[in-house]
């Protein structure tokens, strides 16, 4: 199920990618390939390299080595015309009402549907003419949402979109993900913690532990051949290193 | 509400037994139709790609039935929903007396004991 490197199935591409910091490794060695319209989770304990690897494919990040391709193109700056990326940090100006930021958006990016984000806008109450900096935290994050699943890109990337956030926020994030990805043309990876209540969304999990993609299979194959849950799952492949002593 | 799935068994398979279920219960009729995937896709909170999955598997199995730019539909054949009727019942009274049998009770004490449940706690 995990798939051989299929570019033409493919929307992104990882081939022997490291990204190295200064006086440390971040990601060393990663291949693998995401197929087109499937949602994927990207699981990991904090400091696993999930958000290099998260920002690498968004083109935000140069790998040191290796090669990342974006819908068939190496990604770089550039590669945000084919990728919404929801950043974990707030990064709107506080000063703008929810308006001004959709219409920012709008200028910003030709694909942006401002159609579709009003819409989202009004199932998640959001009122326009507020100002971010007196929005709830839970409504920033619903505005991060709002901004992502506007654009109509092929690849979507989310990092930790429902960090923080209490159940009832998550729970309608996670219905506005399912109503509003255009699986057919697109196709989206988001980090998380909150393993267990994204495991009925996902198509794929991948596990990252100390910069490498310790395990990557669809969620389905790991209920039925394992009998376990990706919690179960999770720690059992994070564990096992431990106990090698590497 | 998001649904409540375990772990042990994949969703989609779960979700094929919650519609099989619906239909035995009538909540469902013969030739109704169903909602769109997208339109269960929230409402069970799943992947869409899974309530895809769930269509395939319901027509392979003769309950639901597609037809051509209008979407699914439950079967009107009397005798495939009577059959399934009947796997249910074989599936639950299997699961029970496998259980039953496996703590020691005798094929007698099990029977009586399900009579007397039944007159003790009648059918509303």
């Amino acid at each position: 199920m995990t798939g051989q490197p299929n570019s033409a199935d493919a929307v992104v591409v990882f081939e022997g990618v490291g990204k190295k910091f200064i006086g440390r490794t971040a990601v060393s060695n990663m291949s693998f390939t995401i197929p087109k319209g499937q949602i994927i989770g990207v699981i990991g304990i904090n400091g696993s390299g999930k958000s290099t690897v998260l920002k690498l494919m968004a083109g935000l990040q140069k790998p040191s080595g290796g090669r990342v391709l974006v819908n068939g193109q190496t990604a770089n700056r550039l590669s945000c015309r084919d990728v919404a990326f929801l950043p974990e940090q707030d990064v709107f100006y506080s000063a703008h009402t929810v308006r001004r930021t959709l219409d920012f958006y709008r200028v910003m990016f030709q694909d942006f549907n401002i159609a579709k984000a009003l819409s989202i806008a009004e199932s998640f109450e959001l009122d326009l003419d507020q100002r971010i900096a007196k929005l709830s935290k839970g409504n920033r994050a619903r505005l991060k949402i709002v901004l992502a699943l506007s654009r109509q890109t092929p690849l979507v990337v989310m990092d930790e979109p429902l960090s923080g956030l209490d159940p009832l926020v998550r729970e309608s994030i996670i219905k506005s993900l399912i109503a509003n990805v255009d699986m057919e043309r697109q196709t989206l990876v988001m980090s998380t913690h909150e393993v267990g209540e994204i495991e009925p969304l996902l198509d794929k999990v991948m596990l990252i532990h100390e910069g490498e993609v310790r395990g990557y299979e669809a969620v389905e194959d790991i209920q039925s051949e394992y009998g376990i849950g990706l919690v179960s799952w999770m720690r059992e492949l994070s564990g096992e290193r431990r106990r090698d002593g590497i | 509400m998001v649904e409540q799935f375990s772990s042990t068994q994949p969703i989609y398979m779960q979700l094929v037994q919650r519609v099989c279920r619906q239909i035995v219960r009538n909540e469902v009729q013969p030739g109704e139709k169903l909602p769109s995937v997208r339109d269960l896709a929230v409402q069970f909170g799943v992947n869409p790609n899974t309530v895809q999955r769930v269509n395939m598997e319901l027509e392979r199995m003769g309950i639901i039935e597609s037809r051509r730019g209008q979407g699914m539909f439950v079967t009107e054949d009397q005798p495939r929903l009577i059959m399934m009727r009947e796997q249910l019942k074989e599936e639950l009274v299997t699961r029970f007396a496998d259980e039953m049998r496996d703590v020691g009770f005798t094929d007698e004490e099990i029977v009586a004991s399900v009579r007397s449940h039944l007159e003790k706690s009648p059918d509303q």
